[in-house]
């Protein structure tokens, strides 16, 4: 795992299938069977065209940065976590995400950098979505 | 239904203090709505509406409503953060126009300095359905509007050179007022110099933490025709929810977009018309954002805008926040959208200090920024006049 901070999520009904799929080091969104739109976040209808018709399907995990910052000190939990990079990746199947860039220095992040997903486990079992740079 | 022209702003009141220890929120609350309703020349018992935000204690507007001692007809309590009190304008001249109400009182206060919260508060909103999604990974207030600048300076070339400018104008207006927390003058290298929060926002790029509070009297023609003190119109008014889009997110545009031709179009009017302009400055790639939105110059161009001295009062092609903004002068609780609406009055009542008095000042537009910018955000905008 990376030295991050991992986060106690609220898991529902609607996200479950997130959740379990990360344990598995899988990242599953839901696919709109109506209008073809990947759903980002997961929720139980597509709110581009309104069907509640999704299936989960299996991302590639890779994407490019979108934008990100570079935090100097974090709050809370993060305040030791000393300078972080927080960012939207943009998935290859078109969502844009918020996660953290990790296992690179952050002055060698930049936008349009590749990247590919880590599923950042912590001994209690607790899982995070986040990306590093890809090889 | 337009409202142009049918709802007047008869009382506008900042509270003075930026450290107010020692007061409860609603107490503050209470001391702002006394003096704008002082300002109009009216009484509490004048008032038939009542607006207020999140900032404000209790179950929705109806704890406060009785706290101060109210007898309503209307009540709002919609929150879109600091675009909030701009929103409640428009509610307010809507609901006087249909006859609801004819004393609007709108209030925000908090305490954000005195109990020690940070640049824009916790930003956290319990069981919201993104709150899984979006509000993890270190993501601060900060943060989510330094994406947007770095995004900014990735697709038109914008500089921290050019975002310091801003704070350099909001500063040098600052000088001018004995309220404002900051007072110094600022140079372009001094805040490039300030320490980096959230790369490539620094300090100085960022608003202040107050306490403190402002209302304003939303009233109808008959009231205003009977008040000595000089009303200001409500000539347009526009807002927008932006969000991010099923993740299909567009980091560079606000929701200025959509508000500000809605304002202009009620109006009558168009950029070119408007004289001061109170735009919302949580942060400079706020301002810079939200002045390529709303049409002051081309997208992608306001780095170049700023810089060429357009928002310096009095004689900038746009003086903007002669208070000196929420990024010297005042940002209570952590959302300070109703003080845009005061400052603009003040230009239009011709009561802003003369140093940076707009002369002629016909047309104002006040605009507020409520969210985490271009993610999930309320963009309000209001433009006002020295008459109908």
């Amino acid at each position: 795992m990376s030295f991050l901070p991992l986060a106690d999520v609220e898991i529902n009904n609607e996200t479950q299938p997130f959740w379990d799929a990360l344990h598995n080091n899988t990242l599953l969104l839901p696919h709109c069977t109506s209008c073809t739109s990947v759903v980002w976040y997961p929720r139980a209808h597509c709110p581009v065209c309104f069907s509640t018709e999704l299936q989960w399907e299996e991302m590639s995990g890779r994407g490019t940065i979108y934008s990100y910052s570079i935090v100097a000190k974090g709050n809370g939990r993060w305040k030791e976590s000393g300078p972080y990079v927080v960012a939207y990746v943009e998935l290859a199947e078109g969502p844009r995400i918020l996660t953290n860039i990790v296992g690179v220095a952050p002055s060698e992040v930049h936008i349009n950098m590749p990247v590919h997903a880590v599923f950042d486990t912590g001994d209690d079992g607790r899982v995070l979505l986040r990306f590093t740079a890809a090889s | 239904m337009s409202v142009r022209g049918k709802a007047f702003i008869a009382g506008a009141y900042e509270h003075p203090l930026r450290t107010i220890p020692n007061r409860t929120v609603q107490q503050v609350h209470a001391e702002v709505a006394a003096g704008a309703l002082a300002d109009a020349g009216l009484s509490f018992s004048d008032v038939d509406a009542y607006f207020c935000a999140g900032d404000a204690p209790g179950f929705g507007a109806l704890s406060m409503a009785e706290y101060l001692g109210l007898q309503l007809t209307h009540i709002d309590n919609t929150e879109t953060g600091g675009s909030s009190y701009l929103l409640h304008v428009q509610h307010a001249a809507e609901a006087i126009a249909a006859g609801h109400c004819h004393v609007a009182l709108i209030t925000l206060a908090g305490l954000p300095r005195s109990s020690g919260a940070g640049i824009g508060g916790a930003g956290r909103f319990g069981s919201a359905p993104e709150v899984s999604f979006e509000n993890f990974f270190g993501l601060s207030i900060v943060a989510g509007y330094a994406m947007a600048a770095r995004r900014h300076m990735y697709e038109f070339g914008t500089t921290s050179e050019q975002l310091a400018e801003i704070k350099v104008a909001a500063a040098s207006h600052a000088q001018h007022n004995p309220n404002a927390f900051l007072q110094n003058a600022v140079t372009v290298e001094e805040v490039l110099q300030s320490k980096m929060v959230a790369d490539p926002l620094h300090m100085l790029d960022c608003c202040v933490v107050t306490d403190g509070g402002g209302a304003l009297v939303v009233v109808s023609p008959e009231v205003a025709r009977k008040l000595s003190r000089q009303s200001v119109p409500v000539l347009g008014t526009g807002f927008a929810a932006k969000h991010v889009n099923n993740g299909r997110i567009d980091l560079t545009h606000t929701g200025a977009v959509v508000s500000g031709p809605r304002a202009f179009a009620e109006a009558g009017l168009s950029p070119r018309d408007i004289r001061y302009a109170s735009i919302y400055d949580s942060f400079t790639i706020t301002v810079l954002a939200t002045l390529e939105d709303l049409g002051f110059c081309e997208k992608g161009k306001g780095g170049e805008f700023v810089s060429n001295g357009a928002l310096q009062a009095p004689f900038g092609k746009l003086p903007f926040n002669t208070d000196g903004g929420g990024l010297c002068n005042n940002h209570p609780s952590n959302r300070g959208g109703i003080t845009k609406v005061i400052e603009a009055v003040r230009q239009l009542r011709n009561e802003a200090h003369p140093a940076v008095q707009v002369p002629n000042c016909q047309f104002a537009l006040a605009h507020g920024t409520g969210g985490n910018l271009a993610t999930r955000m309320g963009s309000a905008t209001l433009i006002l006049g020295q008459e109908v």
